[in-house]
């Protein structure tokens, strides 16, 4: 498997390319390179992916675990030493397929969404970036690498969200999007700080006597990793920044903040995931609250915004909410006994990243045709862009939990967990599984069918996408209907056996239930001319309607929390302590320094006596303190 | 004895073409030296070990590993003396500065790889003497004949006390032969005195303080490419024949050398760094640079073990890519702007040659070790591995002056890049081969530190 190292040369090797000589490309050649090497990346993944699962399992009946290559980087000690390497396992092999196939659809689309933008290779250039980056952190083989690269998604996610580097609200999402995950990113920094000093080893598994000597320390190590983790994934109250992103291109949201790198968080958790079960399994339920409340605000805001990029953003952190449930539901590493979980977190994760996908292009393809955001200028498209219309019901369907598409089965498994786990969280989830297929179908009536903004579409008629961007959407609905059929247990599962999916059929009727009766009840309230329900409903609760819509104030909060509180009490203090203490303090040390230099000056007088003179004295004063110590 | 012999035949065919060659051709001879030097350094690469001379010839895989970075870096240097050799006053002596050079060389050979006092003597002065023509071979320019007399009277003064050095030790010991004195020797006062005398012989070509008086002069004076020379491989290869001997020779009084280099080194670090802030003519300022930086690579022996050696000779090798990248700039724009080499001439360098301005940063900044680049993670394993031999309170005291050193380095990068300047130099097109060896020291400076499981490697070979 040793190719597997051209699957992260290729795309640093494009980003590099078009970096450096893109502006002396045309455009139509810097997206071929990019797309290029993303379509023989894609093609090594799959068959990375095809080799690994066809290989005999070992006596154990799991994977093996490859290390196809590894060098030592930063040695410390014997055993603790920063390694930058590729490891194969059924998770990170299915992050490469996902992330592969999402970023290739992403370039071939950005072909016709981008086009004529100002900037496209560089575009291109930070598109590779991230793909490298992301590549990179789910093979790593260390704990450290992992922070490495998870630091490198961070910054190509800044700079694609500030793509638009003119428009001042792209700038503050993008640096609110920075800071915020690198605010998480340092409780994830002192946690491998904590593992690393006391197991004496960065590795993903240590050895029963390193575990031994941490095992005290490890629901804090394994806690604070879970901080830089709900950054990365957006869990409530670290989620501010997703709903901004969505200032960069939409493909940009499409690839970063919807299928890959918001999901970092769930693989972190998910590689953890031995080590949360066999020695925090309290801090794994407290994912699974966390992940639960995050699911329900996040749905329950997405009810009442009325741009459609910020629907589906607040659907994203509600859906990511769902994995980290599932996987804080497990009990234990057996899918028979309590760790069904792990298996329906990445399934979800996997059929989410592609639907996802695939509506956050289809609403690419909206926006590219009325050139707004907005749900008003919207309505009765259905007529204009029938592709579009129909891949983003499929995926409306999927994620809605309507079989035979993906996200059913994915989501039954998810609340086949969480009924195990506790009826009340299963109660729960199957709820907000409900508000799910409620405020997508909101969304889906509001776009397509609804009252046509005649006056807008007389005066610019929208049309369908070109063929760069529709084909992509069809993929993707394509592996939508199909994903579903995947024997996934088979391929990953909590301890690596394989595991036979089956409906648990009371919980998959629930569901059903459930789903229909938010379509139909969305249906009846958006899906005519007029939407007398709807505005009846938003005047009565004005106050909680306005809550929603402003997201719960939390944007306020933080805001009050970080400019009133931390500021005025903290900073300013401390600045002033920063100023005329420490600063005084270095400017003395200089004073000194300088002083000394200008006295010694002297001594390098130029006569080659004198430097024999100091040559000899040296070499007694050294001769005396050696005879004397 | 292989790398030795080849680089005796080398040195004869450049001294014989030099001969033969009718016409003064810089060019052809150029050509030969270099290419010689890279045949050399292929047919070497592979690190061997031997004997030779009833073990007054000792090599080890890892003293073979240091010549082919010599080697390299002394292509380098010929890269770079290229504009500099075909100025009118010194194209006609250029065969002289290739032979005096590559003569250096073979000592410097002979003293990382000796296994006896003696031969380790004759191959410092073989490395000595030709250094003091090429120090004073601008004679007519400059300070460049004053520079050769100060060197040759400390180098004479240091061989001197070296010498009695050795004596004391053979007297106590009766044995010049490295494999027999460290059984002898046992640390009396008098072989204490002995060896802090070796020590200021080689302290003096490392420039270690109080035996750096001569350095800021010499360096000033000497044309550009010489000086860049004396700056890296002279020191690198004194440095590591310092550290094998020391753990080789003088084992048995660890604890004596330690505290010495304890001392040597913090003051050496302190001492330079403080001179270091005043200075405006970047040759002199980088000679002060120098002796700091050689008081890290000194750090690396305190380690006393394999990965110390292996942390100084990544050291070195990073140091050599590092400064000669600055040196090679330096000497640039001294030969194109004729001989510039003030530090408020450099006043926004940025606009009228940003790519040499770019070399610069990277390779300043990798000096005063700011990662990513090499020098931070060289500093990092020669702190790392004085940390390991338990001298904490060394490393904190050079930790503390890296910050000294930051700010001076900085303040070129600040001169280049902010301080306005109505006239900054004009815009010129270095020659081919520099710009070649230019390119070669940024990779390094850049891929070096990348790729540090290079020091993985070498301390498999300091294994061997």
């Amino acid at each position: 498997m040793e190719y597997t190292i051209l699957i992260l040369l290729l795309p640093v090797l494009s980003f590099l390319i078009l970096g450096l000589a893109g502006m002396y490309m045309k455009h139509r050649v810097a997206g071929c390179i990019g797309t290029l090497s993303l379509a023989v990346v894609a093609v090594l993944s799959y068959l990375t992916a095809f080799n690994y699962f066809t290989a005999p399992r070992t006596a154990k009946g799991v994977y093996a675990t490859l290390t196809p290559w590894n060098f030592e980087w930063l040695p410390f000690t014997n055993s603790l030493h920063i390694d930058m390497g590729i490891m194969l396992d059924p998770i990170s092999v299915l992050m490469l397929v996902v992330i592969s196939t999402v970023s290739l659809m992403v370039h071939i689309y950005s072909f016709g969404y981008m086009k004529g933008e100002k900037g496209f290779q560089r575009y291109y250039a930070f598109l590779s970036l991230f793909t490298f980056s992301m590549l990179g952190l789910v093979v790593a083989t260390n704990i450290f690498q992992m922070y490495v690269f998870w630091e490198l998604v961070g910054v190509s996610s800044y700079l694609l969200i500030g793509f638009y580097y003119t428009k001042p609200e792209a700038i503050a999402a993008s640096k609110k999007a920075f800071i915020v995950t690198r605010f998480a990113d340092l409780g994830f920094l002192i946690g491998i700080l904590i593992y690393g000093y006391y197991m004496q080893t960065f590795t993903f598994t240590p050895g029963e006597e390193q575990l031994m000597k941490a095992g005290m320390v490890l629901p804090w190590a394994l806690g604070l990793m879970f901080v830089g983790g709900a950054g990365k994934s957006a869990m409530f109250p670290l989620h501010i920044w997703l709903p901004d992103a969505m200032e960069g291109p939409t493909p940009v949201s499409a690839l970063i903040h919807a299928a890959t790198m918001v999901v970092a968080g769930v693989y972190l958790v998910a590689r953890m995931f031995p080590l949360f079960i066999g020695f925090a399994p309290s801090v794994l339920h407290w994912v699974a609250y966390i992940g639960a409340f995050t699911a329900f605000y996040a749905a329950s805001v997405a009810c009442a915004q009325s741009d459609i990029k910020r629907v589906l953003a607040f659907s994203t952190i509600s859906q990511i909410g769902f994995m980290m449930v599932a996987l804080g539901v497990c009990t234990s590493m057996n899918p028979h006994e309590g760790g069904l979980g792990y298996m329906a977190g990445m399934f979800h994760l996997f059929t989410h990243a592609m639907f996802k996908a695939l509506l956050f292009l289809g609403a690419g393809c909206i926006i590219h045709a009325v050139h707004s955001n907005e749900m008003e200028t919207m309505g009765g498209l259905r007529k204009y862009m029938p592709i579009t219309h129909i891949t983003f019901l499929i995926a409306c369907l999927a994620i809605a939990g309507i079989p035979p598409f993906s996200g059913f089965f994915s989501k039954d498994e998810i609340l086949t967990a969480c009924f195990q786990f506790s009826p009340v969280i299963g109660w729960i989830m199957a709820i907000i599984a409900g508000m799910t297929a409620f405020y997508m179908f909101r969304l889906y009536y509001c776009i397509f069918w609804g009252k046509e903004n005649k006056e807008l579409h007389a005066a610019h008629t929208p049309h369908e996408s070109p063929i760069s961007m529709t084909f992509p959407l069809m993929f993707l609905a394509a592996v939508t209907i199909v994903a579903g059929f995947i024997p996934f247990g088979h391929f990953v599962s909590a301890n690596g056996e394989s595991y036979n999916i089956h409906l648990n059929m009371q919980v998959a009727v629930t569901s059903i239930i459930i789903a229909v009766i938010a379509i139909a009840l969305a249906t009846w309230m958006y899906a005519r001319e007029k939407q007398p329900v709807a505005d009846m409903l938003a005047r009565r609760f004005s106050t909680l309607h306005r809550a929603a819509y402003k997201r719960f104030y939390m944007d306020e909060i933080w805001m009050f929390v970080t400019k009133k509180i931390i500021f005025r009490c903290v900073s300013t203090p401390l600045a002033w302590f920063d100023r005329h203490v420490i600063d005084q303090f270095m400017n003395f040390m200089a004073w000194c320094t300088n002083a000394a230099g200008e006295t010694v000056q002297p001594i390098q007088s130029g006569r080659v006596q004198s430097y024999t003179m100091w040559f000899l004295g040296g070499i007694i004063v050294l001769t005396v303190v050696l005879l004397l110590v | 004895m292989q790398a030795e012999i080849s680089l005796a035949i080398i040195l004869i065919v450049v001294l014989v073409a030099d001969l033969v060659l009718k016409e003064p051709n810089h060019r052809a001879l150029q050509t030969l030296s270099c290419g010689l030097l890279i045949v050399q350094m292929v047919l070497n690469i592979v690190p061997t070990s031997g004997e030779a001379f009833g073990g007054m010839y000792h090599s080890t895989p890892m003293a073979s590993v240091v010549k082919t970075i010599l080697t390299m870096g002394t292509l380098l240097v010929f890269m770079q003396a290229d504009t500099w050799l075909s100025r009118k006053d010194t194209r006609f002596k250029a065969g002289e500065f290739y032979l005096l050079t590559l003569s250096t060389l073979l000592g410097m050979y002979y003293m990382v790889s000796a296994g006896n006092f003696l031969l380790f003597y004759v191959g410092l002065e073989l490395a000595s003497i030709p250094m003091a023509c090429l120090v004073a071979f601008d004679k007519f320019r400059h300070h460049s004949a004053e520079a050769g007399a100060k060197f040759i009277l400390n180098a004479m003064f240091s061989s001197g006390l070296m010498l009695y050095g050795l004596s004391l030790i053979y007297g106590t010991c009766g044995t010049m032969y490295f494999d027999d004195i460290v059984t002898i020797i046992s640390g009396t006062p008098l072989q204490i005195m002995a060896m802090v005398f070796f020590f200021a012989g080689l302290g003096f070509k490392i420039s270690l303080v109080p035996f750096h008086m001569w350095t800021p002069d010499t360096y000033q004076g000497a044309p550009t490419a010489v000086s860049a020379y004396l700056s890296v491989i002279s020191k690198g290869a004194a440095a590591f024949a310092l550290m094998s001997i020391l753990l080789k020779v003088f084992a048995p009084m660890v604890a004596s050398w330690e505290v010495m280099l304890g001392i040597v080194i913090v003051i050496t670090i302190t001492i330079a760094n403080i001179f270091a802030l005043l200075q405006k003519d970047l040759k002199r300022f980088m000679a002060y640079s120098s002796i700091s930086q050689a008081g890290y690579i000194m750090l690396a022996v305190m380690g006393a073990s394999a990965q110390g050696m292996a942390s100084l000779v990544y050291y070195v090798v990073v140091y050599i890519v590092a400064n000669l990248a600055v040196f090679g700039v330096i000497n640039t724009i001294e030969q194109n702007n004729d001989g510039t080499v003030d530090r408020d001439s450099y006043n926004g360098l940025y606009k009228t040659n940003p790519k040499l301005t770019f070399v610069m940063t990277l390779a300043l900044f990798s000096l005063a070790g700011i990662p990513p680049f090499a020098g931070f993670f060289s500093k990092f394993f020669v702190f790392a591995s004085a940390f390991h031999g338990g001298h904490w309170l060394v490393v904190f005291l050079a930790l503390v002056n890296t910050i000294i050193s930051l700010f001076y380095y900085l303040l070129i990068v600040k001169a280049m890049y902010i301080t306005p300047n109505d006239n900054p130099l004009p815009t010129f097109k270095s020659s081919a081969l520099t710009r070649a060896s230019l390119f070669i020291c940024l990779l390094g400076v850049i891929l070096l530190g990348i790729c540090s499981s290079v020091y993985q490697v070498l301390t498999n070979t300091a294994l061997l």
